[in-house]
Formats: structure tokens, sequence, C-alpha cells
């Protein structure tokens, strides 16, 4: 048996983070996987500062973890709020279509 | 806690509290009053209330100190940065009124979601845990999206909306990422217990949670290489929403940053003094060659809100009391011309709607002179031509970094600036000597005086200036 101590949580949580950033950079498809990625990197945020405070044994990373979960609440309702409205006007949620824009 | 602490505690919030109440008791009213004239009056009530919240941050706080466990501070710098923050507002939604009456936007939701965003704003430049600068940056950021997205019939204003949202949440997260490693090499997340764990030997687990925290908050600001949503935001948004965007959110996101830099950063000025100078070059440079070829002119000054902003962290790298002075000088005198031009900019109305081309300015000096000499004034300003206002706040920035040993990063700022000067005088070019095309009809009171009063404030304030260099040369910035 291994012992899994502060540094395996810290790179499970650095992997979600990258694959979160990707997911926003790579994806060209579609928006909602967009929210889906903003949705895992506020999450591997989460794994860090409860790994932190639990090492540290400090509340306070606890408690910025229910924060953080709060506002992705809020920024999940607002994220659709404007996908809705975007989506009725435009008929689709392509990213790549979003280019009405540029220069 | 007792009460006596509680007390004492609440009343450095006095501003906070009334924005957050009167944030809610607007909705409210709104909500429950019938009637066509609802959305005026709610709107001018927030105007109201966005003016006595500065004067609170004024008047009503008393003295400096923490609050909360350290969790909120109140200082000089959070006070100034306050006022300025509810007065560019208040003068934002001046602006929006008319505006909003005439292309039947006008809602109850417009002047209470600018007003939640102020309180995320103050909560902002208050900020002393990373907590706190969290849930602030959240609360602006959040009103914000929706702001620009507010025209919902309109599919630029979605695009605008979902564009900034995408970026803006991806910017939380790499500030949030930054946060819980600062947290956790750190040890806290009181900005007093991080500046501690910094004075020794920084780790490096502290060293990339800074460069993510930066990054965040570079977003925040639109410095380059995080820019790109600007100018598409700028473009795509309401006219008066990107006159708030260009002129309080700045304001705060700088002045937090410049405080998480200089406050619990202090310590690792080495490792985060290079960063700050390769994004102020860039900055510059973007703002400075990106805008030459922009036909349209919310693009164009969005182009040169990234050089300006550019500008402002030369301030924050100079890393002085005379830094933070030059920055605080600077985005004052920034905030005032971007809002008079963005009010020139709603007076750009014909018989058939909105333009906002460069070149549906032209001849506008025969057409309409009274906005051509204020536009031409506000373009000489912001450009930093001597001797209107902007050319001091420009100066200041300089001087700051030429005191800190800086002169490269100097000598650059000034350079862009001769760039930057350019499309500046084309736009005034475009106005005194093409022919004119078309006729805009008359603006409403409040965009004609808003435009006006920056105008002329272009001049108007050069002696208050002066008397603030006279005082810089003979008894030195600290005092100030």
């Amino acid at each position: 048996m291994i012992d899994i101590g502060l540094g395996h949580y810290l790179a499970v949580a650095a992997i979600l983070f990258t694959i979160g950033v990707f997911g926003i950079f790579v994806n060209r498809k579609n928006v909602i996987i967009l929210l889906m990625s903003v949705e895992l990197i506020l999450l591997s945020v989460n794994v860090n500062l409860v790994a932190f405070s639990s090492f540290l044994g400090d509340l306070a990373g606890q408690v910025f973890a229910l924060f953080v979960l709060t506002v992705a609440a809020a920024e999940a309702a607002v994220g659709l709020a404007i996908l809705v409205v975007y989506f009725r006007n435009r008929g689709d949620i392509s990213v790549e279509g979003a280019n009405l824009m540029k220069g | 806690m007792t009460a006596d602490m509680l007390s004492h505690d609440l009343s450095l919030l006095t501003p906070e509290l009334m924005l957050a109440g009167g944030a809610m008791a607007l909705l409210m009213l709104g909500v429950f009053l019938k009637g066509a004239g609802t959305p005026r009056l709610v709107h001018l009530l927030t105007i109201g209330l966005l003016v006595a919240a500065g004067f609170a941050a004024l008047f009503l706080t008393g003295d400096d100190g923490q609050a909360f466990g350290g969790a909120f501070v109140l200082d000089a710098l959070a006070k100034y940065s306050k006022v300025a923050i509810t007065l560019a507002a208040a003068v934002a939604l001046l602006l929006a009124l008319p505006y909003l009456e005439s292309e039947k936007l006008s809602k109850i939701e417009f002047p209470v979601l600018v007003a939640l965003a102020v309180t995320g704003m103050v909560m902002m430049v208050s900020a002393n845990d990373l907590i706190s600068m969290y849930m602030a940056v959240e609360l602006q950021s959040l009103a914000l999206y929706v702001l620009a997205a507010f025209n919902r019939d309109s599919l630029r204003a979605s695009e605008a909306g979902l564009k900034y949202f995408v970026l803006g949440a991806l910017s939380s997260g790499l500030l949030l990422y930054g946060a819980s490693l600062v947290y956790g090499f750190s040890g806290s997340t009181g900005f007093n217990e991080i500046a501690i764990a910094v004075a020794g030997e920084p780790s490096i687990g502290l060293i990339f949670g800074l460069v993510f925290v930066i990054c965040g908050l570079a977003f925040k600001v639109s410095a380059a290489p995080f820019h790109m949503w600007t100018p598409d935001v700028y473009e795509g948004a309401p006219t008066p929403v990107t006159a708030l965007f260009a002129s309080a959110p700045k304001m705060a996101a700088i002045v937090l940053l410049a405080r998480v830099l200089l406050e619990p950063f202090g310590g690792m000025i080495d490792q985060w003094r290079d960063v700050i100078w390769i994004i102020a070059v860039l900055s510059m440079g973007v703002g400075a060659f990106g805008a030459l070829t922009q036909q349209n002119f919310k693009r164009l000054m969005a182009y040169s809100s990234i050089g300006n902003i550019g500008y402002a962290l030369v301030a924050i790298a100079a890393a002085s009391q005379t830094g933070i002075w030059a920055l605080l000088v600077f985005m004052s005198l920034y905030m005032i011309s971007v809002v008079g031009t963005f009010g020139a900019m709603l007076s750009m109305r014909t018989r058939e709607g909105m333009v906002e081309q460069i070149s549906d300015l032209a001849g506008l000096a025969q057409t309409n002179p009274g906005l051509g000499w204020s536009l031409t004034a506000l373009m000489f300003s912001i450009g930093g031509l001597p001797f209107f206002v902007g050319f001091f706040g420009k100066f200041f920035v300089v001087f700051s970094a030429v005191q800190s040993d800086l002169l490269i990063l100097a000598v650059l700022a000034v350079l862009f600036s001769v760039v930057s000067a350019a499309y500046y005088l084309r736009i005034i070019k475009v106005m005194w000597f093409d022919a004119p095309e078309v006729n805009f009809v008359q603006p409403a009171m409040s965009i004609y005086w808003v435009t006006r009063v920056a105008g002329w404030s272009t001049l108007l304030l050069l002696p208050a200036l002066g008397w603030m260099v006279y005082r810089a040369f003979s008894v030195g910035l600290d005092v100030l």
C-alpha cells in the first residue's frame, strides 16, 4: 500500500484544472462543453482547498470551498441564461458560430 | 465578538451596506410598483444611491482600519477608489437613461444590476483576504456578464455577453486556482498573514500561485496577453454598458491588483516585477498598434483602454508610494476622459438610429462645433498631448517609473504613447478635415452635459494638476 499524501491530491487537482482549461481552448463544437469545463476548473480548485485545509489543520480552506460551490452555482445559472438568450437569437450554440465580431 | 466590535466593523462598511441594501430595496420597489414610469424612477433613485454611497465612503466611514478579523480593510487607497468608482458608475447610469429609453430597453433590472456590480467593486478595493477578494470579484463579474447581454434581442449583444462570460469565468478560475495555491503554501487566506509568510524565502508553490493570481486579475483589467475578449465585448455590448465597462470596473480591478501585489506579495517584488513589466509593455503595444486599423469607434476605444491599462501597470511596476499616487491620478483622469468620449459616442445618433463608425464623424466640427470641440479636447487628453490633463496622467506614471529605476520601461511607455497618438489624431483629422456626410440629432440633456463637462475638464483641471506638480517637486510626493 502506498500512502496517499498532499502531493497526490494536488496532482489530481492540477490534472482536472488542465483538462478544464484545455476544454475551453480546444473545444470548437459546443458552448455547453465550455460551461462544463468552467465547472471542472472550479471543482479542481475545491479539491486543492480541501486537501490543503486537511493537511494544514486549518478550517479556512473548507469555508473557502463552500463559498466556491455557491459561486459556481450562481455562475452556472448566469451562464445558462446568457446561453439561452444567445440560442434564441442565433439558432445554434457552436463555438465557431460566435464570430460576428472580429479584428 | 462583542457588540462594540461589531458596530465598529459595520461602520467601516457603511457604503457597501448602503449599496447592497439599496439595490435590494430598489429591486423590490421596481417589482411592486406598477406603471410605465417605474424603470425611470428606479434608474434615478439608483443614481442617487450611488452618489450617496460615494459621499458615505468619503465622510461616514470614520477612521481607517480593518474589520472582520482582517478580511476587510479601509485605508486612503480604498476610500479614494470607492469615491471614484461610485461617481463613475453614477455618470455611466446618467448616460444610459436616454439611450435605454430610446432603444426601448428601459427595465428596472438595469440600474439594480449596476448597483450590485458597484457593490462588488467597492468590496474589491477593500478586500484583504483571499475569500473576500474572490467573492467581491465574482459579485462584480456576474452582474457585468448580464449587463453585457442586456439587449437580449440583439445577436451582437448576446454574443458579447457569451464571450465575456466564458473568458471571465476562465479568469475567475485562474484567480481561484492561484488563491488555493497561495492559501496552501502560506497557510492562511488573510493578506496580513500571507505578507508574513512571504517575507522569508518564498516557496515555488507561492510563486506559482502568485502567477495564477496575476493572470486572473490581468484578465479582469484586460491587459495583454489576456485582452482578447475586450474588443468584441466593447463592440457588442450596448454603448452605455461599454461606458461603464471602460471606467469603474477597470479602476476597481487595477486597485485590487495593486493591493495584492504590494501588500501581501510586497516581499516577492523581485518575482512579480518582471511579469508586470512584460504585461505592461505588451498591453501598451497591443493598444498602440491594434487600434491603428480600427474603423469602429467602440472597438478603437477598446484597444485604447488596453493601452491605457498598460500605463497603469507601469505605475504598479514602480512599486512605490509615487507609483500608487500616479496610478490613482492616471486612472481618475482616464475615467473622466473615457466617460466623456462615450458621451460623445452616444451623441452619434442620426434619424435612422445609432451609428458608431469613425467615418460617421466626418465633418463633425462644421455640423456640430460644440461636440466637435469637446471630442477634440478629449482625444488630445487621452492621447496625452501637452498641455491637456491626460498628459500629466502619463507624465506622473513615467515619472514614477524613472524614480524606481525602470528606465527602459519609461522609454517604451513614451514611445508607445507617440504611436498611439496617431489614431487619436486620425479621429480629429476626420472630424475637422473630411467632408460632412451625416447629421446627428440633438442628444438628450444628460448626454450633452456629460460630454461638454468632460471636454472642458481636460483644460479646467489643469490648475489642480499644476498644484500637484508643484507639490511633487517642492516637498516630495509622499506627503500628498
